[in-house]
């Protein structure tokens, strides 16, 4: 402890020491306080950490580096401003997104941090901002009140150091979480005795583990562990509870809630990938214009310029035609600089955000019942979303309702809950005056058999009404509310209350149970809790004669194995039972119970208290403690749960399979309920050749199993050897050709071999080869490989849909993770980038949004690219005529406008609008879908396509002019060759050809393309004859010099016939090759498209 | 209160049913069907070949003849004179001769032409103030760094007008004289006002006003540029108001032409004065009297007179109307081909099926 001063070290914590009501001593460690800063920025700070951010983005960077070179007079062929308006524009609208954030995040901190908590401080209770709680401080925190801190729970006003916390906002669950005090400090319940604690945590460091905590407490010489239990986690809400005390352990930014808010891993699209590899072939491209124009300016200033230097001398530095080449490079860099357009991702990222409000708006995935719409949690993957070729999907909530109706059991090998539908009849519980009245059952046996006092029928049901996590709440005599961690459980309570064994309330010690009408209290001696390991969950309970029994539900397969060798008649009944439930695509527990001695128990007690002490390896140590108490016990039977399909589920993965999109379902659940809800929702067919399933313990008969399909297919394959050689490349084609008749159903066990390195592909090519794949019994971490094997070998676009904790890895790795606002808490939605509560939305998402998104982006690429070089390209021609010189053949003004007001709108409305067939046929027609996943619409072919007719237009548009000008005069004999008449004519030339172009690509007019797209036309005039106006050129001469030339040319005929002759050259082969496309080889989508009309 | 808030936002979360939210706006969703293109292919190609014809009808009506006069007859001469700088101040006449086999009907423009000079460069297209020939004093005086070297020199006086652009004008002088068969030659009156602009005349360009002072005394503190024989305001020997900035001669020069080889105007026959002329240039024989002082060696320039005519679109233009004519007709052929593919080989409605 003494050594304790060493630790002022800003290397990376290794434990933390608090000594509680000793601020000198705990400020040694520099401890983070309570203020927490989520914000970025604050006001003098904002602008150079925005700008620096900002200029961490390659283009901005770019255009910062163009903004330079401008300002280099020898090179700057541009006015500044060409360049620093647009990115000005691009810059501000980044900065105000950010700065709206940050100010809302400013304004919660405040909030935050302003709240008030009351902190013991020199032994009285004072009233201090959240900010000022410090590491070590003990506050008081009182009924509904938000935890300011990680709390160590120190006593609470409730009996034996309870209190009842709602941990909705760390982890999404509202049902309420019990926590407990040392029994030790649970007595230090007043500000005095408090004030004299001075006991000493030592702990592990801040992470990000909510549910796992790991310290000792020493106090008078004592040393007491800390879990979990003892915690109270900063977000939490104190429920149910008067008052209660905690010391201060972590606070503020090292807060488990804080520690977990970290960014998610950012998710980029398919075509970000390709649109930043175009970029960079742009950057490429815009490198040798660059360089053949320098050659030409070589060239051309040692044969012509060298010679006009009477008229035109070079500037000073520049003494040979090399050194005025190397300039003239940079000069029409910055003059093509355009061809990146600084605009693009700006744009982009708009019509992703109109996108993602379209899904927030689309009534048709809102879901009355649950009142929850559905939600773009992310702005930037939705073209992705008309790409997908592969969806994960959880079984348990996302395709199935997870409302669970207590369906059958079989107690002691007799099976109940059988009926036939005809003369069903709900069962009066009337006799029970604390029924639940929703509940329904139809087997009246049952009914009977408890009233006639079979005792493995009362024990069946005592058993439930005991053996659980379910908290309950009397608001009045006889109104029950059970809240209950997962429905599972709240059904299988509520079932044992109907039947007349009502848990009615429970303490930390006790749980008192009505037993058909006698109120019975048993001692609860120990929870050994569920997890998803153990997949089981014990309580021992001492029962009013002073009979010490273990209660344990859980799974079969684990509970079987510890069953006493005399029930193995029972357990072969019960076993038949199982697999006729299973295959009803029932979720079954089997329960069991044992009776122990005093001296087992308390031999035990002992051990498990040990356990408890230790100070490493708590967790598995604890874990053979409850191995150990398990065993040799008695069945009791068995229970069935309903899990209801979704509504719409076998419809919607009809429509997704048609669209040849491969759904795999993963799930926790046994391999019978998982292939019957696979049968449920008619992703297994009876037609199907054949369904695999491969359930090898080992590495090698999972890989017999493995192979043994694929020869099932090909007898040579057989002869092959498949011992870890990859297979043979053809293997995969020739696979992927007999698809459709096949279904693959892997357990855990097994694909915990499959997943292996050496099998992985093997596994992969078999799963891929068959239409249906579902892998049952899989741990959370098994999901998510799955979901990275396929993305790593596949290159296809990858979704996860689920709705629970165990999904979330799943959801993040997927390339699109969607999360299923359901009842299993939020996590799942919370690590998603989309959610909505219905498994049938998702056809909608993908067919609908997700296929307009794609189609929209792909336009709008296309077109974009098309007229950034249609724009620029006309300079490089011009080079060959005025000697390289970088001389621009625009004004400057439209250079700095043409992107941002001249063509950005309609180019906006089309990729936000655009609709190619309407709704309700992409989903009649499932293979509109497929160029999404082909990657059809926008490749390396369709851009240099787009490219091409860009250059083409531009040579166009320079040639015409420049034929029809060179010689024209106007009929006042006036040449129209001079430079301006020249820009002019080809800038409007250049607007309403790529006007035409865009009211050619778009294919849905809405008044608002309507408007912009004549608005833009419109716009071009109004601020031509403005710039060119007499107002601003008595001004500013300089700088507006090309006064009067829009008027003078305008009224040309000469120059309309040359605007009206360029526009019908660059337009008539485009026209020709769209009909010729249209007429030769239609999509479906065009004629889809047609029908309609 | 609170609970009433959450409870009327839980009532809107379902989204509007807004046409626009619901992706529903009524809308024109036009596509590419036979029934539309190929007329519409068909129209644009006819529309297109008459235009062209039109054109051509019309452009046959006007005439161009070109002159090259860089080294021709006597002005070979005054090429070899102006070969060396050192005879720059050296004045130096010459004449052309050339005849017209037809008449040229209604209005004659004279130009003159230069090939291979590049007022399109970067450079020398910067190298002006567009302040200073708008008569701002200040600028006078003081004129813009983007002149360049041209802007003052070495001792520090002002160039007026500066830049290399009024450095370079082209100071050739030109007098046309017909030669009737029977008669003396006769000079052609020419107009050389209106040759400009009329927002360059009136509006861009204007003199520097200080009141009650002459045009010599507003240039006083400034000089002429360094190629030039006579200061900007002893331009027009003739017409006092055409000197200054607002020297038509200056203005048709100071507007660049796009492209190396142009040409500008350098007068306008006038048919009033004189009945002779009055239905335009008769045929017969004519010289043009040079005063040669531009030199084009150094770059490998030529020197070229024209006279055109010109028709309701301007003067005589070959590109036109025959882009027109193979545009229209080529869009014509397209029409056709495409008719045949769809006629022969059209797929459509065939996938419906499927």
């Amino acid at each position: 402890m003494i050594g304790s001063v060493f630790y002022f070290s800003i290397s990376p914590e290794e434990e933390r020491k608090v000594r509680a009501n000793d601020r000198e001593y705990n400020e040694k460690f520099q401890y983070a306080n309570n203020c927490i800063m989520t914000s970025k920025y604050n006001i003098i700070t904002f602008l150079p950490v925005n700008l620096f951010e900002q200029f961490q983005e390659v283009a901005n960077t770019y255009f910062l580096f163009l903004l330079i070179l401008q300002l280099i007079p020898q090179i700057s062929s541009l006015s500044w401003f060409t360049t620093i308006v647009p990115l000005v524009l691009v810059l501000s609208i980044t900065a105000v997104k950010d700065a709206t954030d940050d100010y809302f995040r400013h304004k919660s901190d405040n909030q935050v941090n302003n709240r008030q908590s009351q902190v013991l401080i020199n032994g009285t209770l004072q009233n201090e901002k959240w900010m000022n709680v410090r590491v070590g401080d003990i506050i008081r925190l009182e009924n509904n009140q938000f935890v300011a801190a990680d709390l160590l729970l120190l006593s609470s006003s409730e009996p034996h150091g309870l209190c009842y916390i709602e941990t909705a906002e760390l982890d999404g669950e509202t049902n309420m979480k019990v926590r407990q005090s040392l029994p030790v400090t649970s007595e230090l319940g007043d500000p005095n005795s408090l004030a004299q604690f001075d006991g000493e945590v030592i702990c592990e460091p801040p992470n990000n583990k909510l549910d796992r905590f790991c310290g000792t407490l020493y106090w008078r010489e004592n040393k007491y562990g800390l879990s979990n239990q003892n915690m109270l986690l900063r977000g939490c809400v104190l429920r149910n509870t008067e008052s209660c005390y905690g010391l201060v352990i972590f606070a503020g930014p090292d807060t488990k809630l804080m520690q977990n808010s970290g960014r998610t891993k950012f998710k980029r699209t398919s075509i970000d990938r390709l649109m930043n590899t175009l970029v960079l072939w742009i950057f490429g491209f815009l490198v040798c214009m660059g360089v053949i124009l320098a050659i030409g300016n070589a060239v051309w200033e040692k044969e012509v310029g060298f010679l006009f230097q009477s008229y035109l001398p070079w500037d000073p530095p520049v003494d040979n035609f090399l050194f005025s080449a190397f300039l003239a490079f940079w000069s029409y860099v910055i003059i093509l600089n355009t061809v990146v357009p600084i605009s693009l991702y700006v744009s982009v990222e708009v019509i992703r955000l109109g996108h993602s409000y379209f899904i927030n708006w689309d009534r048709r995935m809102f879901c009355q019942r649950r009142n929850t719409p559905a939600e773009a949690r992310t702005t930037t993957l939705n073209e992705e979303l008309g790409q997908v070729e592969y969806i994960f999907s959880d079984k348990t909530g996302t395709l199935t309702q997870n409302i669970m109706t207590f369906n059958k059991c079989s107690i002691n090998g007799h099976a109940y809950g059988e009926w036939e539908m005809s003369r069903a009849q709900r069962l009066d519980f009337s006799f029970n005056p604390l029924a639940d009245r929703d509940f329904c059952f139809y087997d009246q046996n049952l009914l009977d058999s408890v009233k006639l006092g079979e005792p493995a029928v009362h024990e069946f049901f005592r058993l439930l009404s005991l053996c659980h996590t379910v908290m309950s709440e009397e608001k009045s005599e006889g109104e029950l509310m059970y809240k209950a961690q997962s429905p599972d459980e709240g059904a299988l309570v509520t079932a044992a209350r109907n039947f007349g064994f009502v848990f009615r309330s429970r303490t930390p010690s006790t749980v008192t149970v009505q037993e058909l009408g006698r109120s019975v209290t048993y001692a609860l001696l120990a929870i050994l809790d569920f997890n998803n390991i153990r997949k089981r969950m014990s309580v021992i309970v001492r029962n009013p004669e002073g009979k010490i029994r273990l209660y344990c539900k859980g799974a079969d397969t684990l509970l079987f194995e510890r069953l006493h060798p005399c029930n193995h008649d029972l357990m072969n009944v019960t076993s038949d039972h199982l697999n006729e439930y299973a295959a009803d695509g029932l979720r079954t527990l089997v329960l069991a119970y044992r009776d122990l001695s005093e001296q087992q128990w308390e031999d035990w007690a002992e051990r498990r208290r040990s356990a408890e002490r230790a100070a490493d390896y708590r967790e598995d140590r604890l874990a053979a403690a409850y191995e150990e108490i398990e065993q040799d016990m008695m069945l009791l039977g068995a229970t069935a749960i309903e899990d209801k399909l979704q509504e719409g589920v076998p419809e919607t993965i009809a429509i997704l399979s048609l669209a040849n999109i491969k759904i795999w379902v993963l799930t926790g659940d046994k391999q019978e309920t998982a292939v019957n809800i696979g049968y449920s929702c008619k992703m297994l067919t009876d037609d199907m050749s054949e369904v695999f399933i491969i359930n090898g313990h080992t590495v090698q008969r999972v890989r017999e199993e493995l192979s043994g399909e694929q020869g099932g297919w090909h007898p040579q394959q057989e002869e092959k050897p498949q011992q870890g050689s990859p297979p043979a490349p053809a293997l995969p084609s020739l696979l992927d050709s007999i698809s459709g008749e096949y279904a693959l159903v892997i357990s855990g066990h097994s694909l915990a071999h499959a997943l292996e390195a050496d099998m992985e592909r093997e596994f992969l090519d078999t799963a891929c080869a068959c239409k249906a794949v579902i892998c049952c019994r899989v741990t959370p971490l098994q999901k998510a490989l799955v979901v990275e094997l396929v993305k790593k070998h596949k290159k296809a676009v990858t979704l996860a849909i689920g709705d629970g904790a165990n999904d979330v890895s799943m959801i993040k790795t997927a390339h699109i993770g969607v999360g299923i606002s359901g009842q299993e808490g939020i996590q799942a939605v919370l690590a998603s980038d989309y959610s909505f509560s219905q498994f049938r939305f998702l056809q909608r998402l993908l067919l609908v949004h997700g296929r307009w998104s794609y189609l929209r982006m792909c336009r709008f690429l296309c077109y974009f690219f098309y007229k950034n070089f249609a724009f620029t390209m006309v300079h490089f021609w011009f080079g060959f005529f005025c000697g390289f010189s970088a001389q621009t053949v625009y004004d400057q003004y439209f250079i700095t406008l043409y992107n941002i007001v001249y063509t950005s709108l309609p180019v906006l409305a089309m990729g936000i609008f655009d609709q190619d067939v309407p709704e309700q046929r992409s989903l009649e027609y499932p293979k509109l879908y497929e160029p999404g996943q082909l990657n059809l619409l926008f490749n390396k072919r369709e851009f240099f396509i787009c490219i091409a007719q860009g250059i083409y237009t531009s040579v166009v548009l320079f040639c015409v002019p420049y034929g029809v000008l060179s010689q024209a005069t106007r009929n006042d004999g006036i040449p129209l060759a001079d430079y301006q008449t020249f820009a002019v004519t080809v800038a409007t030339s250049l607007v309403i050809v790529v006007s035409v172009q865009i009211a050619l690509d778009t294919g849905y007019w809405t008044a608002i393309n309507h408007f912009f797209v004549w608005g833009s036309l419109g716009a071009y005039f109004t601020i031509l004859f403005a710039m060119h106006s007499n107002i601003l050129f008595s001004i500013f001469p300089n700088q507006f010099h090309f006064f009067g030339s829009a008027q003078n040319t305008l009224i040309q005929p000469v120059v309309w016939l040359t605007i009206a002759l360029a526009t019908v050259v660059c337009i008539v082969p485009v026209l020709a090759f769209r009909f010729l496309k249209l007429d030769l080889k239609p999509q479906l989508s065009d004629t889809v498209g047609l029908s309609v009309f | 209160m609170a609970e009433n808030e959450e409870k009327a936002k839980a009532q809107n979360r379902c989204p509007d049913n807004s046409a626009f939210k619901q992706q529903r706006l009524p809308a024109w969703s036009p596509s590419l069907t036979a029934e539309t293109v190929l007329p519409f292919f068909y129209l644009l190609g006819i529309a297109c070949v008459l235009l062209g014809v039109l054109l051509q009808i019309t452009m046959q009506n006007t005439q161009e003849i070109k002159v090259d006069y860089t080294n021709a007859e006597s002005c070979d001469m005054c090429f070899e004179t102006r070969k060396y700088k050192v005879n720059a101040s050296r004045e130096c006449h010459c004449s052309i001769t050339f005849s017209l086999k037809e008449r040229l009907e209604g209005d004659v423009f004279f130009y003159y032409g230069l090939v291979n000079f590049h007022q399109n460069l970067r450079r020398y297209m910067d190298s002006r103030d567009d302040a200073q020939l708008l008569g701002r004093i200040k600028k006078l005086k003081n004129p813009s760094v983007y002149c360049g070297p041209n802007f003052q020199y070495a001792n520090g006086t002002p160039i007026a007008p500066c830049g290399a652009i009024a450095n370079s004008m082209f100071n050739d002088s030109f007098a046309l004289f017909f030669h009737p068969l029977v008669d003396r030659p006769l000079r052609v009156p020419l107009f050389r006002k209106g040759i400009a602009w009329y927002t360059d005349k009136n509006i861009k360009f204007h003199n520097p006003y200080v009141p009650n002072e002459s045009l010599p005394q507003v240039f006083q503190a400034t000089a002429k540029p360094l190629y030039w024989q006579k200061p900007v305001y002893e331009l027009d020997p003739n017409d006092s108001t055409n000197n200054g900035f607002i020297n038509e001669d200056l203005i048709v020069w100071m507007r660049e032409a796009a492209f190396p080889n142009f040409k500008k105007l350098y007068g306008i026959l006038d048919r009033q004065s004189s009945k002779m002329f009055e239905q335009g240039l008769p045929a017969g024989n004519y010289s043009v009297s040079i005063s040669y002082n531009f030199p084009v060696q150094y770059f490998r320039g030529r020197k070229q007179v024209v006279l055109s005519t010109v028709s309701w679109f301007g003067g005589q233009n070959h590109f036109l109307p025959i882009a027109y004519l193979v545009t229209g007709c080529v869009t014509v052929l397209v029409a056709v081909v495409l008719t045949v593919v769809y006629i022969k080989f059209g797929k459509k409605g065939l996938k419906m099926e499927d």
